[in-house]
């Protein structure tokens, strides 16, 4: 099962991970958009491990619904709301629960990313975050590492698509050739929740 | 002017000389618009461009005079950020509204409706009314 402390450790993972990361998703970023993904997300994440410090939630739906908050206000880019959203969604969709199942998270990780895409109005193949969330939710029921392989792979083939929603549409056939930097960095958080999982030995 | 309630009005953009020069647009062109609550809330705290979820919810709830406050936005994150607080629903004041407007022909709908006593009803038709404006 898992718990509070699970889950802020996905969050101050993936916070190291954005730290680690934040140029290349910049420089992703520059390629089909503004170019400030990189640094929009690494503020936001050093609120959210902030935040988990000083208030110490102690529920799982309460740990992602606090971080999606703090990625809403500090973030400043569309990646703020629109990742603000998966975490509160997933959180609320947790409800009170002190633990968690893998099948349980999986299917609140469902409401978040569905939650997602009705703020954006992206659907899978429009070269956006959703590309790889949606493969990683349908493959977290066979596993923690079978969602980050799915992310990966799903981050990766937005490569060769043509953008249709956010700054990149903008571009038409010039974003072909490009990974889309939002399902890079959502590849980044599912890496993380998996990288979580197997430091405890899940 | 009579006493009863206006209408708030809220300008996100991106930036924020858009959106202070957007409100200042709006309220010069309307009549009688000092009675109208408008209220810029442009780019992120210490200047760069960007939305500001506090700025937006601050601006919110600096016009709310218990009629309604219409948001319109710019574009992008603009867009994103007030629909998610309005999906939070405790950021925003009762009676927050995101309009399906453009930004610059919306607002000066939007602020004149207001002005001329109408109801959030009226000024998000007055504003949503502004893309049906042809100009070639």
């Amino acid at each position: 099962m898992l718990d509070a402390d699970f889950f802020r450790r996905w969050m101050t993972t993936a916070a190291a991970s954005v730290d680690r990361e934040a140029d290349r998703l910049t420089a992703l970023d520059s390629a089909i958009g503004d170019a400030d993904h990189g640094s929009n997300l690494q503020r936001g994440f050093r609120a959210v491990t902030a935040a988990l410090e000083k208030e110490a939630p102690d529920t799982p739906g309460a740990v992602l619904t606090l971080a999606g908050r703090q990625l809403i206000s500090t973030v400043g880019g569309a990646s703020g709301p629109l990742y603000g959203t998966l975490l509160r969604r997933t959180g609320k969709a947790l409800g009170d629960a002190a633990e968690v199942g893998g099948e349980q998270l999986a299917e609140a990780l469902r409401a978040g990313v569905d939650g997602v895409m009705k703020l954006g109005g992206a659907a899978p193949g429009d070269k956006t975050m959703i590309d790889a969330l949606v493969p990683a939710v349908e493959a977290l029921g066979s596993g923690f590492a079978a969602a980050r392989a799915a992310a990966e792979e799903g981050a990766v083939a937005t490569t060769p698509l043509q953008a249709r929603k956010g700054r990149a549409s903008y571009l038409g056939e010039r974003s072909i050739g490009h990974q889309d930097p939002g399902a890079t960095s959502s590849a980044l958080l599912i890496a993380a929740l998996a990288d979580t999982a197997e430091a405890d030995g899940e | 002017m009579s006493e009863e309630k206006r209408v708030g009005i809220v300008l996100v953009s991106h930036s924020a000389e858009v959106a202070a020069s957007v409100a200042e647009l709006a309220k010069g062109l309307a009549g009688g618009a000092a009675a109208v609550p408008v209220a810029p809330a442009g780019g992120v705290e210490g200047g760069g461009l960007g939305t500001s979820a506090e700025l937006v919810s601050a601006a919110a709830a600096s016009v709310d005079r218990g009629a309604g406050v219409a948001v319109l936005t710019d574009l992008g994150s603009a867009v994103l950020t007030v629909k998610a607080l309005l999906a939070e629903g405790d950021e925003l004041p009762d009676g927050t509204r995101l309009l399906d407007a453009p930004f610059v022909e919306g607002a000066v709908a939007a602020v004149v409706t207001a002005a001329a006593g109408g109801d959030l009803d009226a000024v998000e038709a007055a504003a949503t009314e502004a893309y049906g404006y042809r100009k070639v």
